[in-house]
């Protein structure tokens, strides 16, 4: 999530008042007003709006929206002069194959601009460019710089600079390992044997991307008038509208935006504002939003929203990259149109309302227990490992059979697969609790059955201080409630918790469905309880498909 | 009936039992007499001033009383009065065959020296004790010995020599222990005392009524004893469902009375389904192990015509979109993931509605269940939240109709006024926040978030681009509102004393 800063007199000097009305016009843009003060305004930009990222930007589309100027803003682009040129070298077509570049030219540079130049970089770098992976954006002094620029992979000992924020020279290897910048960036170079620089006729090395630019030639002063603009990366289209939201903004302050001839294979000239053009329906937006415009309302709808419309078609900025369907330019034509002046609609088809039969059945098993006065608990499908195992007797290779998540940022790794465990997890947790405590949980477990996971819904209940006879009155209880026939079995198989002797295997008919029975007082111990245990945990699946 | 004879019916049996007594004034005399406990008798006390009877009136006091080694040395002597006895015969000592033949422990011999000393009835030379006292002053009592045999004591009311001795003995180890108390008084009201001296009989009154009572029919003859009917009791909980499921069942209530289906599902998910289905681009951040957990397992890919279409929808698009434009790969949706959202839960549902024929490709559906996100826990954020998701597949469909399906939806769920705002959303265009009023707090907050799902969703999974609203709500904020729980981690904590005391979702 992208925030954008702006100063507020800017804004009121150049867009307008930020009174009560204003403050919900920004919203109703879809840039929600996030907060402002005296002196800042801050708006919240969607993902899919990185041309919003700057303030020129946002002015920009903000005045059409309010019909100040609306329709299809016009730059005027130069065609490239002697020596606009950057030549791509194949070395970096495993690497890092595309860039897009431009100049720009007469800026006047202040604090201010060079600060907003730099955020819409980074924010930039941060959304579309997927933190730099997918593209890095570089703008650097045209002074310092011999015409034509050579994009190429190099050998990392062959590339030395100084990089920004350093003042020694440094090789590419040394960058990634000694800067702070191309440490945290270095992951994005790793495991390949060149690494791509921008490097001009007096073979000053401009820029590492996706890393660093040089002290010398890569760092924007208030002295700087001329600019060159490079975008690099993966997706040759992407470059290209990300250089054409960073020219716009250079443009919109001022500068002269010229071409530049890139030597690709094929020859290529960015930036390239021609319009794409998309079809739109005026039948298909009526009926999707469920309006009843006319052509010329659409036409003007769509222009406020910064769009050209002519017979069918619009003509869609270049610096637009969400616009990937007509369904996206009607939501904008509903933008325009204000979602405050939609009235809102039922329509009157009967339909029959349902919820899940599993559901029913669980909420009436809940209610005849707590007719029992038991309190129902919820807990975690997430859980740790020493609960699930070590502390309810579970050692060695049983121990290994869990379903365990990457990377969790919590000590609860593995999926649950028990609800025993949470259960005297939580007695043990409410030892200053009056007794007795009788709890129970009904809840989803997940079980590993050939490569398979399973999930299955299983209810346990827990008594304290209680003992068998207590738990099988409630399973008792509980069978002839809901109908169903349940009988216990002696058994040598059993989970480790239970005491030998007081613990039983719950059969539907011939279906074993849980365990009943004593908590062993080595597993009380390991819960650091002080009172007997007695709990039941049961499969729900078998009770589902006898009562649905 | 009035005052006298109705306050006579409605006394207890403990306060029957100490009203005789009540001009003993002295509470422990009047235990004793009634037979009660001083709890007990003081409950009945205060019972009694409910009734306008008495009126009690506490102080509080300090009070000297006797400790445990105190106790032990008014049978035995005190160590300096043992030591004493024994210069008394032998005049002069050693010291080490002082402590061996008095008896006393180093720190009793130590502090009998010390007093002893100060009192100058002893001097130390040459390792030796030496008598300094005259016979008359031997057997003289002590100050300490004085005020421990008349312990306890008020500290009030103590003499200046009293007094002297307290500061000597606070010192020493438990000899005297100095106290607070409550000192209850009271007064006998003008109606107490009208009531104390009526006759006031026993037997007369049925205090609980019981099987045997009824059984001879005693009743008959006898009066009910008048209860205070205001006074407290103690308090009892009952059983009852967890207040989140609860919350759930009362969503659930809401989904079924606007004629919707529930939709369940897996938690666990293939990429597949949670993402690819839902037109998240694979190299989204979302899908980032950072956010999202995931499992180091691989699930099989459903029906290979889908699978097709979704590629096909990512690489280059359909139905007039231009897709995402890049290599789609089907390994990465193999992914095993913990379901972000109950949305995928749609897109099955989509894809189970496109087997039948296309005019039956139509309905009304909800989810309501558990996601996951791979984040740390504090008051604000969990690993696991609930959502609730509906979904309307009509062709005739549109945006209006969805604000008229949320405006319904909020207004039950409570929320009597609401607004809609743009908002971005992968899978749908347009797209919807909503914002509710919320009239204690007077702000609006955003709740939900909705749309018109995408082409590139419905045309692979339906078949065909019909519309499908849908909007989802994340549920812990609702149901934290309404408790007014501060922090997430609240919800699950399974406190038995909390669970026992909430209230009940009543909506």
């Amino acid at each position: 999530m992208a925030n954008i800063k702006i100063n507020r007199k800017q804004f009121e000097k150049e867009i307008g008042k930020l009174n009560e009305k204003m403050q919900e016009r920004i919203s109703m843009f879809g840039t929600p007003l996030e907060s402002f003060d005296n002196e800042e305004i801050e708006l919240e930009i969607f993902p899919d709006r990185p041309d919003l990222l700057s303030y020129q930007g946002f002015k920009r589309a903000f005045l059409a929206f309010l019909g100040k100027k609306t329709g299809l803003k016009k730059y005027k682009i130069k065609k490239p002069e002697k020596d606009y040129k950057v030549i791509i070298d194949k070395s970096v077509n495993d690497i890092r194959p595309y860039t897009a570049c431009a100049i720009v030219k007469g800026l006047k540079f202040n604090d201010e601009k060079i600060k907003e130049l730099i955020e819409i970089q980074e924010k930039l770098h941060a959304t579309v460019g997927r933190k730099r992976k997918k593209v890095a954006i570089g703008i650097y002094p045209l002074e310092k710089i011999k015409l034509p620029i050579t994009f190429k992979a190099l050998e990392p000992d062959k590339i030395k600079f100084i990089p920004l924020e350093s003042d020694k020279e440094m090789s590419g290897l040394q960058i990634l390992q000694r800067h702070p910048t191309g440490r945290d960036y270095a992951h994005l170079l790793a495991g390949k044997s060149k690494f791509p620089i921008f490097i001009d006729t007096n073979k000053n090395i401009l820029s590492m991307p996706p890393i660093i630019n040089s002290q010398l030639t890569g760092k924007i002063t208030e002295k700087t008038k001329n600019v060159f603009v490079e975008c690099s990366g993966f997706d040759f289209e992407i470059l290209k509208k990300c250089l054409n939201i960073i020219i716009t903004t250079l443009a919109d302050m001022g500068g002269t935006v010229y071409q530049m001839e890139l030597k690709y294979k094929k020859k290529e000239i960015t930036p390239d504002l021609t319009p794409d053009k998309m079809k739109i329906s005026l039948e298909n937006t009526n009926k999707l939003l469920g309006l009843n415009l006319n052509e010329k309302q659409l036409k003007q709808l769509l222009e406020k929203m910064g769009y050209n419309y002519n017979k069918g078609e619009v003509e869609i900025p270049a610096w637009r990259t969400d616009i990937l369907h007509e369904v996206d330019l009607i939501e904008d034509v509903a933008i325009a149109y204000g979602y405050e002046n939609f009235e809102p609609e039922i329509p009157s088809i009967s339909s029959i309302g349902q919820e899940d039969p599993k559901e029913a059945i669980k909420r009436k098993i809940s209610n005849i227990l707590t007719g029992l006065n038991f309190l129902e608990i919820s807990n975690y499908h997430l859980t740790k490992k020493d609960d699930q195992f070590k502390k309810m007797g579970i050692s060695g290779k049983q121990g290994n059979e869990l379903i365990e998540v990457k990377d969790s940022k919590t000590d609860y790794d593995i999926l649950r697969r028990d609800l025993s465990h949470y259960i005297m997890k939580i007695l043990s947790e409410n030892i200053d609790a009056e007794y007795p405590q009788q709890i129970f949980e009904i809840g989803r477990i997940f079980e590993e059955e050939y490569g398979k996971i399973n999930e299955k819904e299983k209810l346990v209940l827990a008594i304290s201080p209680g003992n068998f006879t207590q738990v099988k009155q409630v399973l008792e209880y509980l069978s002839r409630m809901i109908g169903i026939e349940m009988n216990l079995e002696e058994t040598e198989e059993f989970p480790q918790h239970f005491i030998d002797g007081r613990v039983a295997e719950i059969f539907i008919a011939n279906k074993r469905i849980g365990h009943i029975g004593e908590i062993h007082p080595k597993i009380l111990k390991n819960w650091k309880l002080k009172m007997p245990v007695a709990l039941f945990e049961i499969d729900l699946e078998e009770i589902f498909k006898k009562l649905e | 009936m009035q005052s006298t004879e109705k306050i006579i019916e409605s006394l207890s049996p403990h306060e029957r039992k100490i009203l005789p007594f009540l001009k003993e004034k002295n509470i422990n005399e009047i235990c004793k007499k009634a037979g009660l406990d001083k709890v007990s008798t003081i409950r009945a006390l205060e019972y009694l001033q409910n009734k306008n009877i008495l009126k009690i009136s506490s102080v509080k006091k300090r009070f000297i009383e006797i400790g445990v080694n105190g106790a032990l040395y008014k049978k035995k002597g005190l160590p300096e009065r043992r030591l004493l006895n024994l210069l008394d015969s032998k005049r002069i000592v050693g010291l080490e065959e002082g402590q061996k033949e008095s008896g006393l422990s180093n720190d009793e011999f130590k502090a009998a020296i010390g007093a002893l000393k100060k009192k100058a009835m002893i001097e130390l030379k040459n390792k030796k004790i030496i008598l300094n006292a005259n016979k008359e002053e031997i057997s003289k009592k002590m100050l300490e010995e004085s005020l421990i045999e008349s312990l306890p004591l008020e500290y009030d009311s103590l003499q200046p020599e009293q007094l002297h001795a307290v500061k000597s003995l606070e010192k020493r180890k438990n000899i005297i222990q100095i106290k607070d108390e409550k000192i209850i008084s009271f007064e006998i009201t003008d109606l107490g005392k009208q009531i104390i001296e009526q006759d006031i009989k026993d037997d007369k009154l049925i205090e609980q009524l019981d099987a045997e009572i009824l059984k001879k029919g005693s009743w008959k003859t006898k009066k009910f004893r008048r209860y205070d009917v205001t006074s407290p009791v103690p308090a009892i909980c009952g059983g009852k469902r967890h207040f989140v499921n609860q919350a759930l069942d009362y969503a659930r209530k809401i989904w079924t009375e606007m004629g919707f289906k529930e939709m369940t599902g897996n938690m666990i998910q293939s990429s597949f389904w949670n993402f690819d289905a839902l037109f998240t681009a694979q190299d989204h951040p979302v899908r980032e192990m950072q956010d999202t957990f995931f499992i180091d397992k691989k699930m099989e890919l459903p029906d290979k015509k889908l699978v097709d279409t979704v590629k096909k929808t990512h690489e280059n698009g359909i139905g007039g979109s231009k897709g995402w434009r890049y290599q789609w790969n089907e390994e990465e949706a193999k992914k095993i993931v913990l379901r972000t959202h109950t949305t995928c839960l749609s897109a099955e549902t989509l894809y189970e509605l496109s087997k039948l024929p296309i005019e039956q490709r139509k309905g009304k559906f909800f989810a309501l269940g558990k996601n996951f996100r791979n984040e740390t826990v504090d008051w604000s954020h969990g690993f696991e939240f609930y959502q609730t998701e509906g979904i309307v597949i009509d062709p005739n469909a549109n945006f209006k109709h969805l604000l008229g399906y949320l405006k319904q939806f909020y207004k039950k769920m409570g929320f009597e006024k609401i607004r809609f705002a743009p908002a971005y959303f992968p899978y749908t265009e347009p797209s919807v926040e909503v914002h509710v009023w919320h009239p204690e707090k007077k702000v609006w907050l955003e709740l939900g978030g909705a749309g018109i799902f995408r082409p590139e969703i419905t045309i692979p999974l339906l078949g065909k681009q019909i519309p499908v609203l849908a909007w989802g709500q994340g549920f812990d904020r609702i149901i934290m509102d309404y408790y007014q729980i501060k922090d997430l981690r609240e919800m699950y904590r399974n406190d038995i004393n909390q669970l026992r005391k909430i209230k009940f979702w009543i909506k």
